[in-house]
């Protein structure tokens, strides 16, 4: 990443134009023109710097549910585990995290009733019980990340 | 105020990303049939109520020299976790900040912050003066790094299919 492609992530991180031509309008804000713009999102994103360019949707507003939720996986399983639980649709990221509770991932379904059973199956497929933990309140953070 | 189809045909075809085109507004438009100027209103009207919580590059933190991240957990009595909460959420590097359930007795733990730096150590000095400048040195804590992430994609909202626009007739075949 070059000094052009981090003022392109610490810029576009929100806010992106909603006209005709936002690119061209973005662009001009970083300094570039808006070829440069559309090949450097390319490659970060095919680079995988960037995972997505695009909305990032509130999941409860649209009717959908999204819950952390964890396991305690035995020592040994874990490969096992994480195959089954990352063929799940619904699991959008899954993270090894080291503590006994030793595998956390997010749960986004497109209803609440789908979140419920989609615990449920990955209860049966592993056979080890999902600790559900669900957002009851989130403190408003800043969109602060500094590339 | 409801979403109705047309919405959800929208929310649908931009969930994995909009197109890198110049004229990204009216290529969605083309592939649902709704005018450039239709998305557009309907993206804004979406962004005034939430559904889009923000529009723009979805960052893995990883490749970008954050290469290190703790998910912070706290058992804060009950009372006082919205204060607790909301100051915590004011560090520049708490990237998310919040209150989830305890599973007592196996997880005590009610507010979970993340904090993102460039290595364990630089990780660990920001959570010290966290501590430090908001006086939690009395709330019990655990900090889990990650170890490994297996998959991280863009979670998908809506199913796919209702992104394509009503059928056009078929060819016939030649």
């Amino acid at each position: 990443m070059d000094a052009i492609d981090r003022a392109i992530v610490n810029t576009l991180q929100g806010g992106f134009p909603l006209s005709e031509r936002p690119y061209a309008e973005a662009a001009r804000e970083i300094g570039i023109d808006e070829a440069e713009l559309l090949r450097r999102l390319e490659r970060l994103l095919a680079d995988r710097v960037l995972s997505r360019f695009g909305p990032m949707y509130h999941a409860e507003r649209l009717g959908g549910a999204l819950t952390l939720a964890a396991l305690r996986v035995p020592e040994g399983e874990f490969e096992r585990v994480a195959e089954i639980v990352n063929g799940f649709p619904e699991v959008a990221h899954n993270y090894a995290r080291e503590h006994e509770f030793n595998m956390w991932f997010v749960l986004a379904t497109e209803t609440p009733e789908r979140r419920a059973e989609a615990i449920q199956a990955i209860e049966r497929a592993t056979g080890l019980r999902v600790y559900d933990f669900p957002k009851q309140e989130e403190y408003y953070v800043g969109l602060r990340f500094e590339a | 105020m409801e979403l109705n189809q047309r919405d959800l045909r929208l929310i649908a075809a931009i969930q994995h990303g909009l197109p890198l085109s110049p004229r990204p507004y009216a290529e969605v438009g083309e592939r649902i049939g709704l005018s450039e100027q239709e998305v557009i209103a309907r993206i804004r009207a979406l962004q005034a109520r939430g559904v889009i919580k923000r529009f723009g590059v979805v960052v893995r933190h990883h490749e970008c020299g954050y290469g290190a991240n703790a998910m912070v957990v706290w058992d804060v009595p009950n009372g006082d976790v919205d204060e607790v909460g909301r100051r915590f959420a004011r560090f520049p590097f708490v990237t998310l900040c919040y209150r989830r359930p305890r599973r007592p007795p196996e997880w005590p733990y009610n507010l979970y912050t993340m904090i993102h730096g460039r290595d364990r150590a630089h990780v660990l000095a920001q959570l010290a003066g966290l501590i430090e400048k908001t006086g939690a040195q009395a709330i019990a804590h655990r900090v889990l790094f990650s170890k490994r992430r297996f998959k991280q994609r863009g979670a998908q909202y809506v199913p796919p299919e209702t992104a394509r626009a009503p059928a056009p007739l078929k060819q016939a075949a030649g």
